[in-house]
């Protein structure tokens, strides 16, 4: 089956993206990021180390730019100008790649986006040739406005960032879907395959995740169900499941030729 | 003597260095970095050119993992 998900222009074939924070090492990070068999991977951008340990090996050797769609992100900042001053660093660091996640938080407690300074930082960012794809609160009306302001994606919460609530509001997740063209991808929340499963059976062009894979008792095992689950529910949503109906059971089996009963 | 500010960390440096001599300084030549000078992006090709004088603020990043 050719179905193929296009952000900014370009095809992926895989609907499952990856953080690559919080794992045990290196050899860790990149084993699940392989079985998830994901193409768009994030990354953070963060001072580096001023000549206290100069053999300290880079994330960007067992990832390489020409392997994986690097994301950058703006995690950790609290307001649009530190989450533009990042990516203007991350372009830079990567060699004028313009593809980046926005991700402008509320407070450290809850990680809870702060929609209003995500919107001056996505209009800033669309201004100087940023593709952006953004995370954003289930909040139908400003889901539509990032999408108004140029952003490439809308990523809604499912649940809070590391929470591994799952889908907690299936029904706004709907309302941004019918309201957006651009691809909705669920990202934060997921805790478990049937979480990534049903967030694609909704209709979601994707899902982005980092600590359920990472923080999973064996990573590498449940970055291949992640694989299979997002499959699966996307499978499952093009293919259109059948209605529930309750109180009108239908059997599986013809009614017809079943031997009598011997009570009677 | 002059006194600049990498990555929130006062550092004494020789006079009018450029830039490319303080990656160096730093163990940072032929790492994959980027770097903010007094707020604005400093593109690569500008580091050798670029000299440093006192008050200089500037950000050195990398990649890192994260989500």
């Amino acid at each position: 089956m050719n179905d193929i998900l296009t952000i900014a222009g370009k095809s992926y074939h895989s609907r499952l993206l990856v953080g690559t924070g919080k794992y045990q090492d290196f050899a860790q990070t990149q084993a699940a990021i392989e079985a998830s068999g994901a193409e768009i991977i994030t990354i953070a951008i963060r001072r580096s180390n001023i000549g206290q340990n100069p053999n300290e090996p880079s994330l960007l050797e067992i990832l390489p730019p020409s392997k994986y769609t690097l994301l950058p992100n703006t995690a950790g900042c609290y307001t649009a100008e530190d989450a533009v001053r990042t990516l203007r660093l991350a372009r830079e660091l990567l060699d004028g790649h313009s593809l980046v996640k926005l991700e402008v938080l509320g407070d450290p407690q809850s990680l809870y986006p702060n929609v209003i300074e995500t919107l001056a930082a996505a209009k800033t960012l669309v201004a100087e040739g940023f593709q952006v794809m953004v995370y954003t609160s289930d909040d139908p009306i400003i889901a539509r406005q990032l999408e108004d302001l140029g952003c490439v994606a809308i990523m809604p919460l499912a649940s809070l960032i590391g929470s591994g609530m799952g889908i907690l509001n299936p029904w706004n997740l709907q309302l941004i879907m019918e309201r957006v063209q651009v691809p909705v991808i669920v990202d934060a929340g997921v805790g478990t395959a049937s979480d990534a499963a049903i967030a694609m059976e909704l209709g979601c062009a994707g899902v982005l995740m980092n600590t359920a894979i990472a923080a999973a008792a064996q990573p590498v095992l449940m970055a291949g169900a992640m694989k299979q689950a997002v499959e699966a529910g996307r499978s499952a949503y093009l293919a259109g499941r059948m209605p529930k109906k309750l109180y009108s059971a239908s059997p599986s089996s013809p009614l017809a030729g079943i031997i009598s009963s011997t009570r009677s | 003597m002059i006194t600049v500010n990498i990555n929130g960390e006062s550092r004494q440096l020789p006079d009018a260095l450029p830039v490319t001599t303080l990656i160096e300084l730093l163990g940072l030549t032929g790492k994959r970095i980027a770097l903010e000078f007094n707020g604005e992006i400093l593109p690569r090709a500008r580091y050798s050119s670029q000299l440093l004088s006192e008050g200089d603020k500037l950000e050195v990043v990398v990649a890192v993992g994260g989500g």
